[in-house]
């Protein structure tokens, strides 16, 4: 399935007030990659993440997903196969059931009701929150909110899963069960996130984006070691990877 | 304030909510119209933002006690008055059942007194012309606080109305009158300020966000008359065959039930129609002395009326009611004690 | 303020109260909503004088509370804290209307106090059954059974999102009142000034969130159309539970069980 592919090309895009906010990002990541793209804030993170599931269409550069270019005419066949996991769940599970939420998709794409239970039920074992099916979204913790956000995208059988920092607000064990949920998944994945241990676990290769540019894109290993690159884009070596401060050893 | 259940009588309720139903019919349908989706979720969550607001207070200078935003006025101008209206009906419904306020046949009468005369008289009557097609700071406040005003005004003399037409409260409507508007006055003017500064600090930090409800306003100006005309109608026509149902007898669902099923007292007839000519005379004469039951000069009404509801006035027949009153109340809580034993075995 | 954060943590017992499963629980949204209109209408129906016809009516929200095992305090408290409106208007009645309506012993009663009392009667009836609707059905229940009776789809969706941010934004809300509060002295930080900030950054973000909504919504196909799978059917249960109770109510309307009840009693007496 080589065509799980995401391709930007010189991509560049400046808000109506005319602040530059991507200025020529260029990347090719292809299918099974599981990708980082890590930056200070206002890096232009969220603005990348924007134009991968066509919410922006390209002005200036291009991005293919799969088959398609991104224009106007492609952005539902782009939206099918990329799922887009918000930063709040809130935005994101809008439905007044778990059940509900995670069958909007489906129901969207037109399958019939048997099909989409089956989804739904697949989707919500695969993050082990089967049993939240119907509890309203305002009543589940934060860890449980984020399962069910990415179990709604799931039951859409996305090709590609985009993240928008998938591990704010969750306490540690939520957190380190969400990263072996997330290592479990065969997906292209792109991951954009402060959080750089995250990324030692999940991703082999990582892209810096600072002010709007590429400022790396590499093995993870390679660009966490570099500490001069990390701290001229206003980010520092993951914990993991720092000396032990009681020790002092590296 | 809002309207409850326990003041209205079938008939008034009964218009109210097909004046207010026709009306969401309509505008469900302009909101369509405009194809616009992503308005559906604008509509919900600016119905929420309602009422996360009323959370934040202010106090008001002077006088210590504290105030906070109304709906309606912010609404429409916010989304135009279709979604506007949409959105604080969904208010409306949501304090009917979860907090009670008003309960659900009295849905109607808030809905209209608190929806359309802010989204259908106050915004494109008075707030529109008064800030004109190039809005300034003191433009914005101005038509803030008077449509502000002006709308709660109309809410409350719906108010007045809806439970004077009842006539469950004794209420004369003079009294009323003159205990509500002073009252909706005050706290019109306050909702006007909040409304006003909320709209300048919106019109200073996104001015583009008060312009796409302008950009719906060509849209609203043009039928704005239909859905006033279409308005009248419906209230015109279920009102006046609803009352005339209600007061042909005054208890309308029996008139109607007998009317069905065909059965007993023709002569009920005759007198229906008395009655009902007798209602529209009262509702011509009551604006300039409408007095239920001034005790002076129209305690005779009100004991031929008592005599009527009360079908024999004398002692022993109010003292079987009592009795069976209590009896019957003391069956039902028996009842619901029993079922829940049955239950207990069942839960247990 | 106190006031409405505790009317929302309500909203939420109330809903939780609306995932039990019992009988009525489980009965299709349309049946209770239509039944409970039945209801509502039948007592406000009657003559403003009317008592004791109105105190069987009593006997649906009393079976409903013990059939669908909803806690009695909860509810009782909920009518009390929004009696006022109806006691403010009511108690104005025996001011204006004094023609003695009949005696108990040597205390003559007015039209005005029965009026009032009957006032206070419809009062309890109507709004415990509008409270027990929603604890048995749920919101969205009542939504779906809405949708289903006819209401514009554009509407309900919107209730349904309303039902749902309502959380959301109030905790915001909250918190904003906290932080203010904090840095809040003498009364001043308070005044309108600041307020109209406060509310005006939250509908900026209210705003902000609406848009990143629709496009979460948009990122799932979402092309102004919502979809939900129903799972409730109009049976033979429903059937009976709306007719049955819909004679009752119609009976009572017609027939002061009281009256016949106490008749009886006290001829049997003498």
């Amino acid at each position: 399935m080589s065509h799980h592919i995401v391709a930007v090309k010189d991509l560049e895009y400046t808000y109506p007030d005319g602040t530059p906010a991507i200025q020529g990002v260029s990347f090719r990541i292809t299918h099974g990659e599981s990708v980082a793209i890590v930056g200070a804030n206002g890096a232009g993170k969220s603005t990348l993440l924007m134009h991968l599931n066509g919410y922006l269409t390209p002005r200036e550069g291009s991005v293919q997903v799969g088959d398609f270019p991104l224009t106007k005419a492609t952005v539902s066949d782009v939206r099918r196969s990329v799922g887009m996991v918000f930063q709040d769940p809130d935005d994101q599970l809008f439905m007044p059931t778990v059940f509900d939420d995670v069958a909007f998709g489906p129901l969207n794409l037109g399958l019939p009701a048997e099909d989409v239970k089956v989804r739904v039920s697949d989707a919500l074992s695969r993050m082990d929150v089967l049993h939240l099916k119907d509890r309203p979204p305002y009543k589940l913790s934060g860890g449980e909110k984020r399962a069910v956000a990415i179990a709604a995208v799931l039951s859409m059988s996305p090709d590609v899963l985009v993240m928008d920092e998938p591990t704010t607000g969750l306490d540690p064990r939520a957190r380190r069960q969400l990263i072996a949920q997330l290592d479990s998944f065969q997906h292209t994945k792109i991951i954009a996130t402060h959080d750089l241990d995250l990324v030692l676990d999940l991703c082999q290769r990582t892209i810096v984006i600072h002010a709007g540019k590429v400022m790396a894109d590499g093995p993870t290993l390679e660009i966490f070691n570099d500490g001069k690159l990390l701290e001229r884009c206003h980010l520092e070596k993951p914990l993991r990877l720092q000396g032990c401060p009681v020790c002092g050893r590296d | 304030m809002h309207m409850a259940d326990a003041l209205l009588t079938p008939a008034v309720g009964g218009t109210m909510w097909a004046a207010t139903a026709g009306t969401i019919a309509y505008c469900s349908r302009k909101v369509k119209l405009e194809m616009d989706d992503s308005k559906v979720p604008l509509m919900g969550v600016l119905a929420a933002f309602i009422f996360a607001a009323q959370m934040i207070n202010f106090t008001i200078p002077g006088t210590g006690s504290s105030g906070h935003l109304g709906g309606g006025m912010i609404l429409a101008i916010l989304l135009g008055p279709y979604a506007a209206f949409l959105a604080m009906a969904s208010v409306l419904t949501v304090q009917a059942l979860f907090f009670a306020d008003g309960g659900l046949l009295a849905l109607g009468c808030n809905i209209f007194n608190l929806g359309i005369f802010p989204c259908f008289i106050a915004y494109p009557l008075i707030y529109r012309p008064l800030v004109g097609e190039s809005p300034s700071q003191r433009r914005i406040f101005l038509a803030a606080i008077v449509s502000a005003v002006f709308g709660l005004q109309l809410g409350a003399f719906g108010v007045v109305l809806e439970t004077v037409l009842s006539g469950v409260s004794s209420l004369p409507f003079n009294t009323f009158v003159s205990l509500m508007q002073p009252i909706h006055l005050a706290i019109g003017i306050v909702e006007g300020l909040v409304t006003a500064a909320v709209v300048l600090f919106v019109w200073k930090a996104r001015p583009e966000i008060l312009k796409y409800a302008d950009s719906a306003r060509s849209l609203c100006g043009l039928s704005l008359k239909k859905v006033l005309v279409g308005l009248a109608i419906v209230t015109v026509v279920t009102g006046g065959s609803l009352s005339w149902f209600a007061s042909a007898n005054p208890d309308g669902l029996e008139w109607a039930i007998l009317g069905v099923t065909g059965s007993e007292e023709v002569e009920e007839g005759e007198s229906g129609l008395h009655a009902a000519l007798a209602w529209l005379q009262e509702c011509f004469a009551f604006l300039p002395d409408y007095g239920f039951a001034q005790p002076e000069t129209s305690s005779e009404k009100v004991a031929e009326e008592a005599a009527e509801a009360w079908p024999a006035v004398d002692a022993g027949t109010s003292v079987s009611g009592l009795i069976g009153g209590i009896m019957t109340l003391a069956l039902a809580a028996l009842i619901g004690l029993l079922l829940k034993r049955r239950q207990r075995p069942q839960v247990g | 303020m106190s006031r409405i954060e505790t009317a929302f943590f309500e909203i939420g017992s109330l809903d939780t109260l609306a995932g039990g499963d019992t009988f009525v629980h489980r009965l299709d949204p349309r049946a209770k909503v239509v039944t409970t209109l039945i209801f509502i209408c039948c007592v406000v129906s009657f003559q403003k004088y009317q008592l004791s016809a109105l105190l069987p009516f009593f006997i649906f929200p009393a079976v409903l509370l013990t059939t669908a095992q909803l806690p009695v305090g909860f509810l009782l408290k909920k009518l009390l804290f929004v009696a006022p409106f109806a006691f403010f208007i009511g108690v104005f009645n025996p001011f204006f209307d004094q023609t003695i309506l009949f005696h108990v012993g040597p205390v003559g009663i007015s039209g005005g106090w029965v009026s009032f009392a009957s006032i206070m009667l419809r009062f309890c009836l109507t709004i415990s059954m509008a409270l027990i609707l929603i604890a048995t059905t749920s919101f969205n229940g009542v939504c779906m059974a809405l949708e289903k009776i006819g209401a514009p789809r554009v509407f309900t969706v919107q209730l349904l999102l309303l039902h749902r941010y309502l959380f959301v934004l109030v905790g915001e809300a909250s918190r904003l009142v906290k932080a203010r509060a904090l840095r809040s002295f003498n009364g001043r930080g308070t005044g309108m000034t600041v307020f109209g900030h406060i509310v005006g950054q939250l509908l900026l973000r209210t705003l902000d969130r609406a848009q990143r909504i629709h496009l979460a919504m948009q990122c799932r196909g979402f092309t102004g159309e919502i979809h939900q799978m129903r799972l409730f059917r109009f049976g033979w249960h429903e059937f009976f539970f709306t007719l049955a109770w819909s004679a009752v109510f119609l009976i009572l309307r017609f027939y002061n069980l009281s009256q016949l009840l106490g008749g009886f009693l006290l001829e049997f007496a003498q």
